[in-house]
């Protein structure tokens, strides 16, 4: 008496070129009325497995079985017409179409009139408690919305399978609650449910089983009731680890930066930062939180100088006299630096260094073209005299950091396009950290990282954080700010909504903070 | 599973080949190239081996010929060079044309109305000068306006070539008209021609030069590091410091000046004259020869050897063996096709249905 799995995978292997195995004969079953969570660190070939099921990529070995029988999944309409659906990281809607119109995109066939489409969504969105209007235009929607209709468009389709890819990255505390309510009623009307992700509270917070990758290679499964995060990390990594991250006290903490009343546009004109103030202190980590979008890139890129101001003002104090770090660059007003108006290159020479980890981590601050070398001495290659590139210096330090931040590489003049992020992204906040900076402004630092590699930036922040730096630091995990900062500033439609206390601050708290409960995203969005 | 639901064909990525692997796949593209046009000319009736004898002995068979080809080569080479540091910065500069056109004026200018006051060697230097200036003027137009509002280059580039074209027509039909009615700008003084060295104008002794500085500048200098940085990314240029407007306005006055001194080299050297056509598409076919030698000085030269080779063999064919230009045209085609197409199986491999296992095997 075998029950009959929703979806079984048997063998499948997937390979990208040659030498990387993405997927390695791997074995999963789905089952309705479930809500199976597919656990591993980053490139451990989750979204690869999953995309073969929604027909992205064809498996080069093995067979897949949806209701006991082999079937052959080439596209996305194979998938939907095996009751497969998967609502990607990245939303797929056409912004100028309402949620209806989107949701009926590309369906050919009668029956999908403007009409029908928005009666038959309203009825989905009343089954499942969605709350979202059809006929409203997706740019008038929050992020959280936007990913409402995805989910609607695949059960619209007649999806019974869904596959949500990471579904919590961009959401409030708030709006994930509200997501997993709605994911339990789709398991009690019967659905297969899979939430692809790599955060561990979530996990046991939602799924009744986890299927655990390591490297592209099936670990096992287990049900979440009988594991515990500590044992879902062992499975995860291969070996086990400690999940505390320190707060340790800094001997010296002292102002270095003081923002009064900025004001920043963007390219378009439109403001995004508003009557910006806060201080930053050396011997300090300064979590800045807030729903992407909100300002964060712009506060950092307004104090590094690539962002113009267009009023206030931006103090820099030099550091404590006894630190490490003091005397180390050019002298500044003891009163009290202005930095507006200066020159990227003349803030950089106070101290202030900022290591931004864009989406695609290579955008900005690296060159993904160019080797370690070259990346070395993006900012230092006109501090030799004449007119040619001395290379000594920064190859010392890429040597230096391979050793120190266990970077793998093939080579320093390897194009750093070719390693992998958590190495790319050792490369870029060790080249900044190597600068002795005052001020270490760093956005998304973990982005994409193993918890091994997250855990040594951490170390790294911490480091400077004891050396008195004072580190700025954008950060997606709210869990982590908490446990990592010492004060929290949160950001909310290019306002600051508040600054709380690292060690007293509660997720809720935050959550409420980032959309400012009356009313202030809306003003934001009427400006 | 159900094998035969699987696409005939699939696209994939390559890993980076061995380089062995690649030289490969090159040699046998030219072979296509070769097999190719073989067909073509049996279909016209000619003996193939016979044909491709006649193009390689009229492009290598005598000095003379030799040098012709030569001739050739040293203007594609030139530009080819001249075009390097802005695809680099990918900034498409396809406007080499009209800065060969606009060096070619300045210089033009000096060996018509200064030759007789000023002695050779100056005066070849003042004309090199000025055709650098003038060509170097013409580029840094686009360029501020890249800079300044965001314009597009390429199109840019591209509509101020005919502009320095119709200029010079306006010269040769006008102010600079040697014999009234002659439409035509009068031959240089000789002391305005480039002197020869083994035969051929010393323009080619100027471009090996500059081939060289080319390679140093682009690998060791400040200068070449943020023009390869800008051409990676603008974003992290920016973030690094860099005045961006100001380098694209600096490389482009660069490019633009060898660009110009590549119109002195063709006008003094090849022509001795200056006429509409000095340019005579070279200025296209140099970014041919730049992305085929993958923005490497040195491998130019033997791209712009072959482009030449090519070219002086097709034109032989016409006068020796009577076939019609555009079949010449057509097999410098089939070459030029070939080797550019050979890149994309460099980067990507086919793989046919039920064969992805062999791909495993490796």
């Amino acid at each position: 008496m075998e029950t009959v799995h929703a979806i079984e995978l048997r063998h499948i292997t997937k390979r990208f070129g040659t030498k990387v195995v993405a997927n390695d004969n791997i074995d999963l079953t789905i089952d309705r009325g479930e809500i199976l969570s597919l656990l591993g660190e980053n490139g451990s070939g989750k979204t690869t497995l999953m995309n073969m099921l929604s027909g992205i990529y064809l498996p080069d070995e093995g067979e897949i079985l949806a209701e006991g029988k082999p079937v052959s999944i080439r596209s996305p309409g194979d998938a939907y017409a095996h009751g497969i659906g998967m609502i990607h990281q990245h939303y797929k809607l056409v912004e100028v179409f309402t949620a209806a119109e989107n949701i009926a995109l590309g369906l050919k066939g009668k029956g999908h009139d403007r009409r029908t489409v928005a009666a038959q969504v309203q009825a989905i969105s009343d089954k499942y408690g969605f709350g979202i209007d059809p006929n409203k235009k997706v740019y008038d929607m929050s992020v959280s919305e936007k990913q409402t209709v995805e989910i609607v468009k695949v059960l619209y389709r007649g999806a019974e399978v869904l596959i949500l890819d990471e579904p919590t990255a961009v959401l409030t505390p708030q709006e994930t609650e509200r997501l997993f309510g709605i994911l339990r009623t789709m398991k009690a009307d019967g659905k297969a449910i899979v939430i692809i992700t790599h955060k561990l509270h979530e996990v046991m917070a939602i799924s009744d089983k986890v299927a655990v990758l390591r490297k592209g290679k099936y670990v096992g499964t287990v049900n979440t009731a009988d594991t515990n995060p500590q044992k879902l990390t062992e499975m995860m990594v291969g070996h086990a680890i400690t999940l505390n991250i320190d707060r340790p006290q800094a001997k010296y903490r002292d102002l270095r930066l003081e923002v009064k009343g900025l004001n920043c546009r963007s390219g378009e004109g439109l403001p995004v930062l508003k009557d910006v103030s806060f201080q930053a202190f050396g011997g300090e980590i300064l979590g800045i939180a807030g729903i992407s979008g909100s300002g964060q890139k712009e506060l950092l890129e307004a104090v590094a100088g690539l962002q113009k101001a267009e009023s206030g003002h931006i103090f820099y104090y030099p550091p404590h006299p006894k630190s490490d770090i003091a005397g180390r660059h050019v002298p500044v007003d003891k009163a009290g630096e202005e930095l507006v108006g200066k020159t990227p290159g003349q803030i950089r020479k106070v101290g202030v260094s900022l290591a931004f980890v864009p989406e695609d981590r290579l955008g900005m601050g690296l060159v993904g073209s160019m080797g370690m070398v070259d990346n070395m001495m993006l900012k230092t290659y006109k501090d030799a005299p004449g007119p040619f590139v001395d290379r000594k210096p920064p190859r010392e330090l890429a040597q230096r950091l391979v050793q120190e931040l266990e970077i793998v590489t093939p080579g320093i003049s390897v194009p750093v396009r070719r390693m992998s992020g958590g190495n790319v992204q050792k490369v870029l906040v060790g080249r900044e950290i190597a600068s002795t900076p005052t001020v270490l402004m760093t956005a998304y630092p973990v982005r994409g990282l193993d918890i091994n590699s997250s855990y040594t930036i951490y170390r790294l922040l911490n480091e400077q954080k004891l050396k008195g730096v004072a580190v700025l630091l954008v950060g997606e995990d709210l869990d982590v700010l908490l446990e990592l900062c010492d004060r929290i500033l949160v950001l909310c439609g290019g306002r600051v909504s508040g600054v709380v206390d690292g060690p007293a601050a509660t997720k809720e708290q935050l959550g409420l903070m980032m959309t400012r409960v009356g009313g202030g995203e809306e003003e934001s969005r009427h400006e | 599973m159900s094998e035969h639901h699987t696409p005939l064909i699939r696209l994939a990525k390559r890993d980076a080949m061995a380089r062995g692997q690649v030289w490969a796949i090159r040699a046998s593209s030219f072979l296509a190239a070769i097999l190719i046009s073989a067909v073509i000319f049996l279909v016209m009736g000619h003996n193939p081996l016979g044909a491709f004898g006649t193009m390689i002995t009229g492009a290598l068979g005598k000095n003379t010929a030799i040098r012709q080809t030569v001739r050739i080569a040293i203007p594609l080479l030139g530009t080819a060079l001249a075009i390097a540091p802005c695809f680099k910065m990918r900034f498409w500069n396809i406007g080499a044309e009209g800065q060969i056109t606009a060096g070619a004026v300045g210089a033009s200018y000096f060996a018509l109305f200064w030759a007789d006051r000023l002695p050779q060697v100056p005066l070849l230097l003042v004309m090199a000068a000025a055709g650098a200036v003038c060509g170097g003027l013409w580029a840094l137009i686009p360029a501020f306006f890249k800079a300044r509002w965001g314009t597009n280059e390429t199109l840019f580039t591209l509509m101020m070539n005919y502009i320095m074209i119709g200029v010079v027509k306006w010269l040769q039909g006008g102010p600079w008209e040697g014999r009234p009615g002659s439409q035509i700008i009068p031959q240089f003084d000789s002391a305005a021609v480039l002197p020869k060295v083994l035969g051929v104008h010393c323009g080619w002794i100027i471009v090996l030069i500059l081939m060289v500085v080319m390679f140093l500048y682009m690998k060791f200098t400040k200068q070449g590091y943020e023009i390869a940085v800008i051409g990676g990314s603008e974003n992290t240029a920016r973030y690094a410091g860099m005045n961006v407007g100001w380098i694209i306005m600096r490389t482009m006055f660069l490019s633009g000046a060898i660009a110009g001194l590549v119109g002195f080299i063709v006008s003094s050297g090849a022509d001795n004259t200056l006429h509409a056509g000095v340019a005579a598409g070279v200025g296209f076919t140099a970014i041919t020869v730049a992305w085929l030698a993958q923005l490497n000085p040195f491998a130019m030269v033997a791209i712009s050897m072959l482009l030449a080779v090519l070219e002086k063999g097709a034109s032989t064919l016409e006068t020796q063996l009577y076939v019609p230009a555009s079949i010449s045209d057509i097999i410098t085609g089939i070459f030029l096709f070939c080797m550019l197409g050979c890149e994309f199986f460099i980067n990507y491999r086919l793989i046919l249905r039920g064969g992805h296992r062999e791909g495993a095997v490796q």
